[in-house]
C-alpha cells in the first residue's frame, strides 16, 4: 500500500480538519469510518471527499458501533485504517476499542472533542479490561499533521491503537499548513494481516483479541497473550513520551497543560517571564504514556504546581502521581465552553489565563483564584 | 499365557485406523476443516451448517481467497478449526467488520458466520445496513431460535410458545413481543441480491441448504450485492427436548414460522405465504413420487 498520498506539497490554508485527514491520507491511511458530529464532522467530510481521489474508502457509517467495527476489519485486511468521533462518539465505541487493541490492530482515533473531560476517557479507557491506547495530544495544526502522521507510524509499529486528542479549536481554526510526508523508519511488513491466500493450507491465520490461534498451530493461550500485551505496553510507557517544557529550571510555580488550551497557557507563562515573574510551563504531549518523570523533573525546586484544563481537571491525577507530594497540585482551570456546549468558553483568553496564574505565584497554593468567567450568552 | 476366558494378547481387529465403511462416514469432515473434533453439543445443527457452507467455498474454488468474520456463540469454536483466514468480531458487530475487510480486499469472498442472537438480538442494524449498502459480503446466519451457549435464553427469533429460561411458560406475545423474521426483513432490502432459509433437519434440506450457500456466494463473486443465508438449525440441549427429536421439532415449530425456501431470486421477493405453498407443493409431489414408487413395486 502506498504511503505517500500528497505529490507535491505546499503550504496553504487549511481548517485543522481538513490537515489532519490530508496528514492522515500522507501517512498512507486508505480507510475511514465515522458518524458525524460536532466538532469532529467536518474530519468526516474530508475524508469523504479525498479518501476515493486516493484510491481509499470512506464510510459514512449507521453509527459509531459501525464504524469502528467497520475500520477494525479495513485493519484486519492490513490496511491503514481510522475512525474518529467526539469524546461522545467515543463512549460508544469502547468495547470494540478494547478488543482490537487485544487484537493488536493498528487502530488510529481522532477525538475531536468537547472539552478536556475526555481525558480520563482518553487514556484510561471507557471499555472493559487491561488495556491502553497511546493517546498524542497537538497543541496545534502543525504540530497535528505532524502527530497524525506519527499515530500511524506508532500504531504500526507497537500493533497498538493511538488516539489523536483534539478539540473544537483545533478542527475548526483556520491556519497556514503544509502537509509534508513525515521522515519514519520503515516497518516490517504485516504478515499477520488477512488476505485469505492461506486457506486451505493449514496454516491459515487468525486474528483475534484471546490470542487463540488455529488447530495445529494454537495461539498462545489467553493468559500468556493477555501478559504479553501487559509486557507490551510497558515498554511504550518506556519509548513514548513525549513532552515540552519551558522556563522550568528555575521556577517557582510551574503550570502543565495538554492540547490547544496549552497554546494560552504557555503564551501566558512567555508575559508572565517577560515580567520577571519565575514560572515554568510543561505541555505533555503524550498523555499515554504520561511523561511522569519529565513533569516530576520539570516541577522539582517549585512551591506551586498547577494543571490547566477545560474540565474539572482530570490531568491532576496524573501530574500529581508524577510529583509525588514534593509540591502542592492546584488546578487552575475549569468548565468553560460556548452556548452550544461544542466550542470554547470565555476561560480560553490569554488574559484570564494570566491573570489566574499569576494569582497563584503570589499567594501561594492557598490562593483565591479569580472567579471563573461564565458565558454570559448562555 | 492369557487365563482361560480372559482376551487373547493381540488385537482381534486392526484398530489403528477405522474400517472402510467407518471411513467413508470420518471423510465427510470437509477439507477446510483441520479437525472433525468440536465440543458443540450431541444433535447440534451447526457443525452440519458449517460442513455444507465449507464444501460450497471449496466447490467453488475459492478456499484461498476468502475471509471469514466470526461472530460470538457456539458456532466460535470453529475459529480454531475452519481452515480459512479469520478474524473475531464482537457479538452482533460481524457485518462492519466484514465491511471493512471486503472494502479492502475487494477481489476476496467475505463472509460472516452468526448465530440468532448475534445477528438478530445484539446487532440487527449491522446486518440491516450491510445489506441495504449492498455489501458484497455473505451473511450466514444459524438460526435455532435460542442463546445456546448461555444456557437456553430467549432470542429475537424464538418463536410463540416456546419456553426458554429466560421464557419459562413460553414465549408470549403480549408480554415479550414477536420473533423477528430476519430473513423476510433483509430480502426487503434493496442491496440485498440473494436472500434464503435453509435448515439442516434432513438429508434433503442440507443439499438444499448447500445449494442456496453457494449461489450466495456466486452472487457476492458476480458483485451483484448483498447475499444471505439464513440456516435453521437444532438445538436440542437451549430447546430442553430429547436429542433425538430435535429434526422435528426444528420442522414443526421454528420451521413453521422461519419458512424455508429462496426468499429474494433476482430481485424478486416471495412472501411466507408463496413459500409456504411452494413448500406444500413440494411435499405433495414427494409423496405422490413415494406412493408411485410403492405401487410400482
Amino acid at each position: 500500500m502506498s504511503t505517500t498520498g500528497v505529490a507535491a506539497p505546499t503550504r496553504r490554508l487549511m481548517e485543522g480538519s481538513e490537515a489532519i485527514a490530508e496528514a492522515a491520507i500522507a501517512a498512507g491511511c486508505r480507510f475511514f469510518a465515522g458518524y458525524p458530529m460536532t466538532p469532529f464532522t467536518e474530519l468526516l467530510e474530508t475524508f469523504a471527499r479525498r479518501l476515493p481521489e486516493e484510491g481509499g474508502v470512506c464510510i459514512n457509517a449507521e453509527s459509531e458501533l459501525e464504524a469502528v467495527g467497520m475500520a477494525w476489519g479495513a485493519l484486519a485486511a492490513g490496511a491503514r485504517a481510522a475512525t474518529g468521533s467526539t469524546g461522545q462518539g467515543l463512549s460508544l465505541m469502547q468495547e470494540s476499542f478494547s478488543e482490537i487493541t487485544l487484537a493488536e490492530l493498528p487502530l488510529v482515533v481522532f477525538n475531536m472533542a468537547r472539552s478536556q473531560g475526555d481525558y480520563f476517557q482518553a487514556t484510561r479507557g471507557g471499555g472493559h479490561g487491561d488495556y491502553r491506547h497511546i493517546v498524542l495530544a497537538p497543541v496545534d495544526i502543525n504540530e497535528a499533521v505532524e502527530l497524525t502522521q506519527l499515530a500511524f507510524h506508532l500504531a504500526d509499529r507497537w500493533r497498538n491503537p493511538v488516539l489523536v486528542y483534539g478539540d473544537y479549536l483545533l478542527a475548526h481554526v483556520t491556519e497556514s499548513v503544509l502537509v509534508e510526508p513525515l521522515e519514519l523508519p520503515a516497518l516490517p511488513a504485516k504478515e499477520w494481516a488477512l488476505d485469505g491466500t492461506l486457506g486451505g493450507s493449514g496454516r491459515s491465520r487468525s486474528i483475534s483479541p484471546l490470542g487463540l490461534g488455529k488447530h495445529g498451530h494454537e495461539g498462545p493461550g489467553i493468559e500468556r497473550h493477555l501478559r504479553a500485551i501487559a509486557d507490551k505496553h510497558t515498554e511504550i510507557e518506556r519509548a513514548e513520551q513525549r513532552v515540552e517544557t519551558a522556563f522550568t529550571d528555575d521556577a517557582e510555580t510551574v503550570v502543565v497543560a495538554f492540547g490547544t488550551p496549552a497554546r494560552f497557557v504557555r503564551y501566558a507563562v512567555q508575559q508572565l517571564r517577560a515580567d520577571g515573574e519565575k514560572v515554568g510551563f510543561v505541555r505533555p504531549i503524550s498523555l499515554w504514556p504520561f511523561p511522569s518523570a519529565a513533569v516530576a523533573e520539570a516541577c522539582a525546586g517549585a512551591t506551586a504546581v498547577a494543571t490547566f484544563e477545560l474540565c474539572t481537571g482530570q490531568m491532576i491525577d496524573d501530574v500529581r502521581l508524577a510529583v509525588l507530594g514534593a509540591a502542592p497540585v492546584v488546578h487552575l482551570g475549569g468548565i468553560s465552553t460556548d452556548g452550544s456546549g461544542f466550542g470554547v468558553g470565555p476561560l480560553l483568553d490569554a488574559e484570564i489565563v494570566r491573570d489566574r496564574i499569576l494569582a497563584l505565584h503570589r499567594d501561594g497554593p492557598g490562593a483565591e483564584l479569580p472567579p471563573l468567567p461564565l458565558n454570559e450568552r448562555g | 499365557m492369557a487365563a482361560a476366558g480372559s482376551s487373547p494378547a493381540g488385537p482381534v481387529l486392526d484398530t489403528s485406523a477405522p474400517p472402510a465403511g467407518a471411513r467413508k462416514i470420518a471423510d465427510l469432515k470437509p477439507d477446510l476443516l483441520l479437525t472433525g473434533d468440536h465440543n458443540l453439543c450431541p444433535g447440534c445443527g451447526e457443525p452440519l451448517a458449517v460442513r455444507v457452507w465449507l464444501e460450497a467455498l471449496q466447490e467453488l474454488g475459492v478456499a484461498q481467497d476468502s475471509i471469514l468474520v466470526l461472530g460470538i456463540g457456539c458456532y466460535t469454536m470453529f475459529s480454531a478449526t475452519v481452515d480459512l483466514d479469520s478474524v473475531q468480531a464482537l457479538h452482533g458487530r460481524a457485518p462492519s467488520v466484514a465491511t471493512g475487510v471486503k472494502r479492502m480486499r475487494p477481489d476476496k469472498v467475505v463472509l460472516t458466520l452468526q448465530g440468532d442472537g448475534d445477528m438478530v438480538n445484539e446487532g440487527l442494524q449491522e446486518v440491516l445496513h450491510t445489506a441495504a449498502r449492498g455489501e458484497r459480503v455473505t451473511c450466514i446466519l444459524l438460526n435455532n431460535g435460542v442463546f445456546g451457549e448461555t444456557g437456553g435464553h430467549m432470542t429475537a427469533t424464538s418463536v410463540i410458545g416456546q419456553r426458554t429460561k429466560s421464557s419459562l411458560e413460553g414465549r408470549d406475545a403480549e408480554y415479550h413481543g414477536y420473533p423477528i423474521l430476519i430473513g423476510d426483513l433483509v430480502a426487503r432490502l434493496q442491496g440485498a441480491a440473494y436472500v434464503a432459509r435453509g435448515s439442516v433437519h434432513n438429508a434433503g434440506a442440507v443439499a438444499r441448504t448447500k445449494r442456496m450457500l453457494r449461489r450466495a456466494f456466486e452472487t457476492q463473486l458476480a458483485g451483484e450485492g448483498f447475499s444471505f443465508v439464513e440456516v435453521l438449525t437444532m438445538c436440542p440441549t437451549g430447546w430442553f427436548i430429547p436429542t433425538a427429536d430435535g429434526p422435528d421439532y426444528l420442522h414443526d415449530t421454528l420451521g413453521e414460522v422461519h419458512v424455508m425456501g429462496e426468499l429474494k431470486v433476482d430481485g424478486v421477493v416471495k412472501t411466507t405465504e408463496e413459500l409456504h405453498e411452494e413448500n406444500a407443493r413440494k411435499q405433495r409431489e414427494v409423496e405422490s413420487a413415494l406412493e408411485r414408487g410403492g405401487l410400482d413395486q
